[in-house]
């Protein structure tokens, strides 16, 4: 009794000090990026609203952003190399280095201790400490590197644009192990990696189909897939490279973007192979998979890009079609799934809509806006 | 708008201007218009500041051997065996000729 009351004593002079932590949790956050202006607008899903702006990271065109383990700290990837890392409670910038001269995403490792930028300028992969962002390891491709992600086990996969291959990193030793892969196909132009991380998928702009990689091989070898989607039809231009990235299973199987061709693939989950395809309003550049996997959302590359297409999964039909307005550049689901909100750039607008109803729920201003991250992202696998 | 596009063009032939300087086919808003193109979705290869990414850096000095007339097809034409697109189905000549004109010499941010 008397040890439970001097416990008890002892934490109460303890907890003046967590009382001085910052008021508030982050799991309801994300950041948008204001790709012309280099900012990021912190918004609140619950409230649908911004409630701040974080300004000084560069060139944000086609930037993209991790979170640390603890969603409050996140990683923004910039065209211009930089690589800054941001306070969401904060709302401020706590670190940023020009790591490269002109990079293209990156990814975080599953233990939130390293973050890697891929670079098409000097064409590689470089990663450094999340704490303080001191580089850690260089692994030039020589070569525009893309489609970077983290595999389990500390392990970065990422695929060359201009010569085909597929390198996977190991950092889960004193020294960096790298695995090259030759073979990937003609110009990679983006990859993802499944929620499991076990495999990995480049898609192709110089050749039809797309290169698989089991990553619980021993050595992951390469495995065409869809090599005959398209084949004999006369590809129309790609005016905006489609993003592999929102991919998510959709029942037993995912669905892709095809590239020039308006169309999206249906690839069963554990074969591998095409199942279906769903013709679609234009060229396809994100398309993503309600967190239930219910519905699929598409957006489109310009000209066609003021519309979206929502796609159910059992019957691979376009059930819905809107046009939030012009340039819609990303959508980004609530992480159970009841809404999503969109990026209409040219608009200047973040909408909310219900992911059921369809009804607009909500209108944020933001300037420019592009990506949209929620923080949720922290704990999935490949985001 | 593309007749719109084609009337003002028909007007300037009219008045027998001498052979249409860029700025002159095209109108203070279609060149708004066109800018916005040119930083935003030429920027989603070639970066928002045309240093470059997928695409090739398309700054004036990156630029500076190049002819205007031999920039627009490339933008009307595309680049057969890259990611570079014909933009023939999206613009006009003269919006193509524009466009070369505004990335030879409008200084790179």
């Amino acid at each position: 009794m008397i040890r439970t009351l001097t416990v008890a004593l002892a934490l109460a002079f303890v907890a003046p000090a967590y009382a001085e932590q910052p008021c508030c949790a982050t799991g309801d956050l994300g950041l948008v990026v204001e790709r012309s202006t280099g900012s990021l607008l912190v918004v609140d899903q619950s409230e649908r609203a911004a409630i701040g702006r974080i300004e000084g990271l560069g060139d944000l065109s086609h930037a993209s952003i991790v979170y640390a383990p603890d969603e409050r700290f996140a990683y923004v990837f910039g065209r211009d190399g930089g690589l800054t890392k941001v306070d969401i409670l904060a709302q401020s910038i706590v670190g940023r280095v020009i790591q490269g001269g002109n990079s293209i995403g990156g990814a975080i490792s599953d233990d939130g201790e390293l973050v890697a930028v891929a670079n098409y300028e000097p064409g590689g992969v470089r990663i450094f400490d999340s704490e303080t962002l001191e580089l850690v390891a260089d692994i030039p491709t020589g070569s525009k590197t893309i489609g970077l992600v983290d595999a389990p086990g500390r392990r970065f996969v990422f695929s060359l644009w201009d010569a085909g291959e597929t390198w996977i990193a190991d950092l889960s030793g004193a020294e960096p192990v790298v695995t090259r892969n030759e073979g990937t196909g003609s110009y990679p132009y983006d990859a993802l990696v499944t929620g499991d991380g076990r495999t990995y998928i480049a898609g192709l702009f110089g050749e039809k189909g797309l290169t698989a990689f089991d990553l619980w091989d021993e050595t992951p070898t390469p495995r065409r897939i869809l090599p005959d989607y398209g084949k004999g039809q006369e590809d129309l231009p790609v005016y905006k490279m489609p993003h592999l990235e929102g991919w998510a299973l959709a029942g037993d199987r995912f669905v892709l973007p095809a590239v020039g061709l308006h169309q999206v693939l249906w690839v069963d989950a554990r074969s591998l192979e095409e199942v279906a395809r769903t013709d679609t309003h234009g060229q396809p550049v994100f398309a993503m998979a309600r967190p239930d996997g219910r519905q699929v959302w598409v957006n489109f590359a310009h000209p066609l890009n003021d519309t979206i297409q929502v796609i159910d999964t059992l019957t691979a039909q376009v059930i819905h079609e809107f046009r939030p307005g012009p340039a819609i550049l990303h959508m980004e689901f609530t992480p159970r799934g009841h809404e999503v909100w969109v990026s209409v750039r040219d608009a200047g607008k973040v909408i909310v809509y219900d992911a059921e109803t369809f009804e607009e729920l909500g209108v944020i201003e933001a300037e420019k806006p592009s990506g949209i991250f929620f923080t949720a992202r922290a704990h999935r696998l490949g985001l | 708008m593309r007749a719109l596009r084609k009337y003002s063009l028909n007007i300037s032939a009219l008045l027998f201007l001498p052979a249409p300087l860029y700025a002159e086919a095209i109108n203070a808003e279609q060149a708004a218009h066109l800018e916005n193109l040119v930083i935003q979705d030429c920027g989603s290869c070639h970066g928002l500041t045309r240093k470059g990414g997928l695409g090739s850096p398309l700054t004036p000095d990156d630029l500076s051997h190049a002819e205007p007339e031999g920039l627009a097809m490339i933008i009307l034409d595309g680049v057969p065996g890259t990611a570079m697109p014909p933009w023939r189905p999206l613009l006009t000549e003269d919006e193509a000729l524009w466009i070369a004109n505004y990335l030879l010499t409008e200084p790179a941010k």
